[in-house]
């Protein structure tokens, strides 16, 4: 996978647990341009093992002097926002992949209704410039949990005006989903990014409201769960490979020098697929990506998010 | 590459030939004796210097007449280019990359300078010399895919990513293989990919799509396809078809290896940066017989090809009428002997 060295230019606190990053190319070119919703994966190296988490890009498409992304600090995570909130700084030499867009909008839409939730607003700063750009007709509906953890509030209010609606859980302002989604023009596209339990709830209302399902957008990234240890053998390259508990097996194959795919690190895009040649324990599939059918027949795996409790587990690989 | 460029015609009297040079540099596609239908596709990387991947995009000694041969098509049939209005930002995607990669790789031909987002695009073969605004359509001659469209050897198609599909919504197609589909803008991977023998079964087409709605900016990929084309004519779309399908009545056994001409593609696919579509590249190269068995290598394995090859896949190529006297022309250079695996010429 190509990758871009980038140096981080600035770092700015901009809620209680959000930190911004401001990253430039490290010869002082431009940055490649990208389509509004796109993510870069940013590698990190914590006490030498590479930890890469995906991030959206949030400034707009066309100024790519610059990328930015933003960073909720998750406390019982496996480290990766930890680090880049804790020992990130300016200066600091840093490789990210080539935009990704996993989260692309419908360009033959008529309106767009976009649900944020918290720190999932970051993919809707491109997207939103990129609607701007096109003079399309959209709606911000912006959720979180009091005023001091609303980032971006006053540059959302810049950039969309009166179509910004925010809602903040501390003042008992709700979100209505279905008020929201049972009164919209024919050709109008849904795109909800945020905590599970949002982006369930927005993905069935509007199911159940009859919207076609090429109509109903989600990002979300799962970030690799923690587990139990458990092995792993790889076919081609003969080698048996220990998953220990806080890494993905995506992550251990890595570690262990063996390159493998990717695009989202996070469940989604399906670029990681693995063939299960044999295995004799149960596996844990945690992606978004494999039908219900093929995650019972256990021929495939997601490596990056997905996990498995045998003995053995021999991959094609 | 090319410093200079022939004169020549694809259509009427058919000027077209192939320098030593370009025999030399051809894409031959069987690397083994036996074709296989498959996706075979790989990094679009820098090839080997003079080959025809050195460059993103190929400029060879064909390219004026070529450009010129576009131009005629276009004029005859304007529906050959073809875009909806929401293909806007892949257009200036399409400008953008072709401009860029032309200036670098071929600095004596083509030159672009950016003020800001005033532009100004110099292609010296061509003659051409103007300056836009990136971004405002207003200021070209034409819309911006068009425009560089028929500044490029090849067919260009801009694809929209959506519904977990691809969907070919721009297209300037004006050499295309008999074997396609008619292009209509607007049509689905699937509707354009027809039922290609043995391919579907096979799920190539699915898998396919698969790696290609996975593909990044930054990472082109390529593929070889091939047919044979009687006369070295770019244009063998089917709307067509009364102007050139009665040409494969016209061989025998005395003309054969100079109207028989293998046509490569070499397809490519980008990711497009603004609009996150895919742009398809195909780019014909053609070859008669003759010239192509210069190299006893790729005459011998031409022939092992097309002795074995499955009669649907004859069928579907269109080369039913004429394929015996392909095989029986290119007999009398295999004497059998192991050759080894690769498209080399030496
Ligand atoms: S990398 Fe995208 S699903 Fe695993």
């Amino acid at each position: 996978m190509s990758m871009i060295n980038a140096i981080v230019a600035a770092v700015e606190q901009v809620t209680p647990l959000v930190k911004h990053f401001t990253f430039v190319k490290e010869d002082g070119s431009k940055l490649p341009p990208f389509s509004g919703g796109s993510h870069v994966v940013v590698s990190m190296d914590i006490g030498g093992r590479v930890h890469r988490n995906p991030y959206s890009l949030m400034g707009s498409p066309e100024a790519t002097d610059a990328y930015h992304i933003s960073v909720r600090k998750q406390e019982n995570s496996r480290g990766g926002s930890v680090f880049m909130h804790e020992h990130v700084t300016v200066g600091m030499p840093i490789k990210i992949t080539y935009p990704v867009n996993l989260f692309s909008l419908a360009k033959k839409g008529h309106k767009h209704i976009l649900i944020a939730g918290g720190i999932g607003i970051t993919p809707f700063m491109s997207q939103i410039a990129d609607l701007n750009r096109l003079g399309a007709d959209y709606e911000m509906h912006y959720a979180f949990r009091s005023p001091e953890h609303g980032a971006f509030v006053e540059q959302l209010k810049k950039s969309c005006s009166s179509r910004l609606h925010c809602y903040i859980d501390s003042q008992g302002e709700q979100l209505d989903f279905k008020a929201l989604l049972g009164d919209q023009p024919l050709g109008t596209h849904v795109y909800v990014c945020g905590p599970s339990s949002m982006v369930t709830v927005v993905l069935e209302t509007a199911r159940n409201l009859g919207w076609p399902e090429r109509h109903i957008h989600n990002e979300q990234f799962l970030s690799p769960p923690v587990g139990e240890p458990f092995n792993i053998q790889l076919a081609k390259s003969n080698i048996e490979i220990q998953v220990p508990a806080d890494m993905s097996m995506l992550e251990a194959i890595e570690a262990a020098g063996v390159e493998a795919d990717y695009l989202c690190r996070g469940g989604v895009c399906g670029r990681c697929e693995l063939q299960v040649l044999e295995t004799d324990g149960a596996i844990l599939h945690n992606d978004h990506f494999l039908t219900d059918s093929e995650k019972v027949s256990c021929k495939k795996i997601m490596p990056c998010v997905s996990r498995a409790n045998g003995k053995r587990l021999l991959l094609d690989l | 590459m090319a410093s200079t460029f022939k004169k020549e015609t694809f259509r009427e009297d058919y000027t077209y030939s192939n320098s030593a040079e370009a025999i030399k540099r051809f894409p031959f596609p069987f690397p083994e004796d036996q074709y296989m239908y498959s996706v075979n596709i790989e990094p679009h990387v820098k090839g080997k210097v003079g080959s025809v991947c050195e460059f993103t995009f190929d400029v060879d000694e064909h390219y004026v007449a070529e450009c010129l041969d576009k131009k005629i098509t276009l004029e005859q049939d304007p529906g050959r280019y073809q875009a909806l209005p929401h293909m806007m930002d892949a257009q200036w995607d399409f400008l953008e990359l072709t401009m860029e990669s032309l200036s670098q790789d071929y600095p004596q031909h083509f030159s672009l300078n950016k003020n800001g987002s005033v532009w100004t695009w110099e292609n010296k073969p061509l003659g051409i010399k103007d300056t836009f605004t990136f971004g405002d359509s207003s200021t070209l001659a034409m819309e911006p895919f068009d425009y560089m469209g028929r500044q490029v050897q090849g067919d260009f198609v801009l694809l929209d990513h959506r519904e977990e599909t691809l969907f070919a919504d721009a297209g300037i197609v004006t050499s295309q293989a008999d074997w396609s589909l008619a292009f209509n803008v607007g049509m689905s991977w699937r509707e354009w990919h027809g039922p290609v023998p043995r391919a579907t079964e096979l799920g190539v087409m699915d898998r396919a799509l698969k790696h290609l709605l996975n593909l990044q900016f930054g990472s082109p990929v390529r593929r070889l396809n091939w047919t044979m084309t009687i006369n070295p004519r770019l244009d063998t779309s089917p709307e067509n078809y009364p102007q050139w399908g009665g040409d494969r009545n016209a061989v025998n056994a005395d003309n054969v290896s100079d109207l028989v001409h293998l046509r490569v593609e070499l397809q490519t696919l980008f990711r497009l940066p603004r609009s996150n579509a895919i742009m398809f590249s195909i780019r014909c190269y053609l070859i008669n017989l003759k010239d192509l068995s210069t190299y006893s290598r790729w005459a011998k394995r031409l022939h092992r090809v097309q002795k074995t090859m499955h009669p649907d896949l004859i069928e579907y190529k269109g080369m039913t009428k004429f394929h015996p006297l392909v095989v029986d022309w290119l007999a009398k250079f295999d004497d059998g002997a192991a050759l080894d695996v690769g498209t080399h010429a030496e």
